[in-house]
């Protein structure tokens, strides 16, 4: 089954509602025994980074997440969840993240190169450019996603599965090993969304 | 790049959608969720929900309109109306909703948008402002409860604090172009978007596809345009609109 990690900071019900309709058994759950033994996991995440990394250490999830993803396991980081896979984020301060993933989270400057303001957050459909193919992106072709974020993480080009652009390259999809991130919110991202958390589930059956 | 959002606004009262919805190929046009569900075929990139009830009840059963939407819809939505406290917003967003909108309790109790985006995030935040030219100032006046009453605010003024305290949106209603078809107050909608960092929602006004092209061109600098009758009483559809945008080049989903 799917453990949904719950540490105060979720979007929960909209990611639990994606599952249901893809009929995914899931459970939600912020107790570190029975999230360990999940086929997968989902760290969702709304807010900021600092909070959201003093929950997870306060409670002992960070280590149970990191000894998690060891065993080779699938695991998944949604909006804020992604960000807290790099290794460090700027949002209010640097903030030591899960280390995951290589790479720091920074903020939209606002400005473009030539000086010019854009608006921050970066909020609403960008089109999601797949960069590579594996099991997560089977069967999927360029489409749009929701994304309402105002940090992004400046990572390696490797770790890099889809990437939009919104002034900056923005990694959209990360993913390397057992360890998956989605910038956009795929729960809210109509079809391609629906057809990614599946792809995602589907990890599971294939190992 | 990111595209321009289209967004119908539903008004619900006592969990019902009201205000002459002329739907007739779905089974219940009252429905908010089987509407909702016929607007995100048509394309519609987000949702607003704007909720009327008077009643205490009314508001209990929004929260299971805002948990059914959300079971269904896979596209993002908001919601307005009546939510003046901080629990207010925990109800509604914990059922489901991704973002609330708030405006006269803004207004009145500035500290709650801090309050909300502090909790939330600022992207949970909208700050929806109904705006009229007032010539003695020679700009725009806010407007509160549902148009009623003047403040003693400029719009620009607002939008700036409102987004200094979190606001991460702002849901932009011209009074003086509401309900003439004429197209979106432009001069309005830019001055606000130029004047803020965080994306504009347009709204009053909408008569036809080509208001919307003028809305996110120069002349109006929108992110969005959300419209209502001219999408319930099917004079367009978000469809068509979103075709005729592509033709005159506008970035659309």
């Amino acid at each position: 089954m799917l453990g949904i990690i719950d540490y105060g900071m979720g979007n929960l019900f909209s990611v639990s509602k994606a599952l249901e309709r893809l009929d995914v058994p899931y459970f939600i759950s912020d107790d570190k025994e029975e999230l360990m033994e999940a086929d997968a996991l989902i760290l969702p995440g709304v807010g900021a980074f600092k909070d959201a990394m003093s929950c997870l250490n306060d409670t002992g999830l960070s280590a149970m997440i990191c000894s998690y993803v060891e065993s080779g396991r699938p695991l998944l980081g949604i909006c804020l969840g992604m960000q807290l896979l790099f290794e460090e984020s700027e949002e209010h301060g640097l903030t030591k993240g899960l280390s995951l993933l290589p790479g720091r989270v920074v903020r939209f400057s606002g400005k473009t190169a030539n000086g010019e303001a854009y608006k921050v957050p970066h909020m609403g459909w960008n089109l999601l450019s797949f960069q590579k193919n594996g099991l997560l992106t089977e069967n999927l072709q360029d489409d749009y996603a929701y994304f309402v974020h105002s940090y992004y993480a400046q990572t390696e080009e490797d770790v890099i599965i889809a990437k939009s652009i919104y002034d900056k390259e923005v990694p959209a999809v990360v993913g390397k090993d057992n360890v998956y991130g989605m910038q956009f919110h795929p729960e809210k991202s109509s079809k391609l969304g629906m057809q990614l958390l599946n792809n995602f589930t589907q990890l599971i059956k294939k190992g | 790049m990111l595209t321009k959002r289209i967004i119908p606004c539903l008004d619900v009262k006592d969990g019902r959608v009201v205000k002459g919805v002329q739907f007739v190929q779905l089974r219940d046009a009252g429905d908010p969720v089987e509407l909702a569900r016929f607007y995100d075929e048509q394309g519609a990139d987000e949702l607003v929900f704007l909720d009327i009830s008077a009643s205490h009840e009314g508001r209990k059963t929004m929260v299971d309109v805002v948990k059914e939407v959300a079971s269904e819809l896979a596209i993002p939505f908001t919601v307005g109306g009546g939510i003046n406290t901080l629990d207010d917003m925990k109800k509604t967003l914990r059922a489901g909703a991704d973002k609330v909108s708030l405006n006269t309790a803004a207004v009145t109790n500035p500290n709650l948008i801090a309050e909300g985006a502090n909790f939330f995030g600022s992207q949970c935040i909208v700050v929806a402002i109904d705006a009229k030219f007032d010539q003695e100032i020679n700009t725009w006046r806010v407007f509160t409860h549902g148009g009623r009453k003047a403040t003693d605010r400029d719009v620009i003024s607002w939008a700036k604090e409102a987004v200094t305290l979190g606001a991460g949106e702002i849901l932009l209603t011209s009074m003086d172009s509401d309900g003439e078809k004429k197209g979106f107050d432009l001069a309005l909608t830019k001055a606000v978007s130029e004047a803020v960092t965080v994306p504009v929602i347009a709204s009053g006004g909408a008569g036809n596809a080509e208001h919307f092209a003028d809305v996110f061109f120069e002349e109006g600098k929108a992110d969005a345009a959300l419209a209502a009758s001219i999408f319930h009483y099917k004079e367009t559809s978000v469809h068509e609109v979103k075709e005729y945008l592509k033709e005159r080049g506008v970035l659309v989903r």
